[in-house]
């Protein structure tokens, strides 16, 4: 237990997924959702960049895989919140099952 | 006894799990993110645990600095901060708590059943000069399609975003 292995870190970033998909299927708010996903896309980096450390140490492939990762959280978050304040432009509010037609 | 480096990970896995576990149930949304907040703050601390910094400071930086001050703001715009959400029904938290635990066990024993063997390779040095070479480069194992492909994929989101957010003049 005192040695932190690759182990350690698996089992958190499962935890830390699996809280996320907790989030995701509870909440109705779509900006709880959001940051449900959030949760969801770090525990994968968290994944990637601990197989890098412990059993690619040569190379850089996970590194590169997360900057993406979060690269496209980025824009995935901007989109999204993009959307969420136009739905409460139209129906005011930003609850999933008031939010059944997108298209006006 | 354990050493300061092993304490750190265990307050840092703390800091995350906490963090995230009560953004997930908090019903004031705007606490839900401040508590999202330390959640990636303590994710950041893990990158500079593993010690990778340049992506200690990228998490820092584009989660905290930006992803979260957007969803504060979109709170803001949104609704009032001071009304709580409804609390979500009992169906839906016991099936989503089964569907939760019963995934969370399944992998953590298929993790701790298998066993990994860490490799003996030499440690290839990751810095800023180390991981822009890398970008860059059109050889072998090199990231230059990627690198370009994302650039196209921000610039269409930010497109979209305008687009999607634009208040078109009938609405004015």
């Amino acid at each position: 237990m005192n040695q932190i292995g690759l182990t350690h870190f698996l089992i958190l970033s499962t935890s830390l997924f699996f809280i996320g998909v907790y989030g995701f299927l509870t909440r109705r708010n779509l900006i709880v959702m959001l940051m449900s996903v959030e949760l969801l896309l770090n525990s994968v980096n968290i994944n990637f960049l601990a197989f890098n450390k412990y059993l690619y140490p040569g190379k850089m492939d996970g590194i590169f895989f997360s900057i993406f990762i979060i690269t496209i959280a980025a824009a995935e978050a901007a989109v999204a919140i993009a959307i969420i304040i136009n739905l409460y432009r139209r129906h005011k509010s930003i609850d999933v099952e008031d939010a059944e037609a997108l298209k006006d | 006894m354990m050493s300061l480096h092993t304490i750190l990970f265990y307050l840092m896995a703390a800091l995350i799990l906490g963090g995230g576990i009560m953004a997930v149930i908090s019903r004031k949304i705007f606490r839900a993110a401040v508590y999202l907040l330390f959640s990636l703050i303590g994710i950041a601390g893990l990158y500079f645990w593993m010690e990778y910094e340049f992506l200690a400071a990228v998490q820092i930086i584009v989660y905290v600095g930006g992803i979260v001050v957007l969803i504060i703001f979109s709170i803001f715009l949104t609704q009032t901060s001071s009304l709580d959400m409804p609390k979500p029904n009992l169906n839906r938290r016991l099936f989503a708590g089964l569907a939760m635990l019963s995934g969370l066990l399944l992998t953590i024993t298929l993790i701790l059943q298998h066993s990994f063997i860490p490799s003996l390779d030499p440690v290839q040095e990751v810095n800023v000069s180390s991981i822009g070479l890398k970008l860059l480069s059109v050889h072998e194992g090199g990231y230059a399609l990627p690198f370009e492909v994302v650039s196209v994929l921000l610039l269409a989101a930010m497109i979209g975003c305008i687009a999607i957010a634009i208040k078109s003049p009938a609405q004015k």
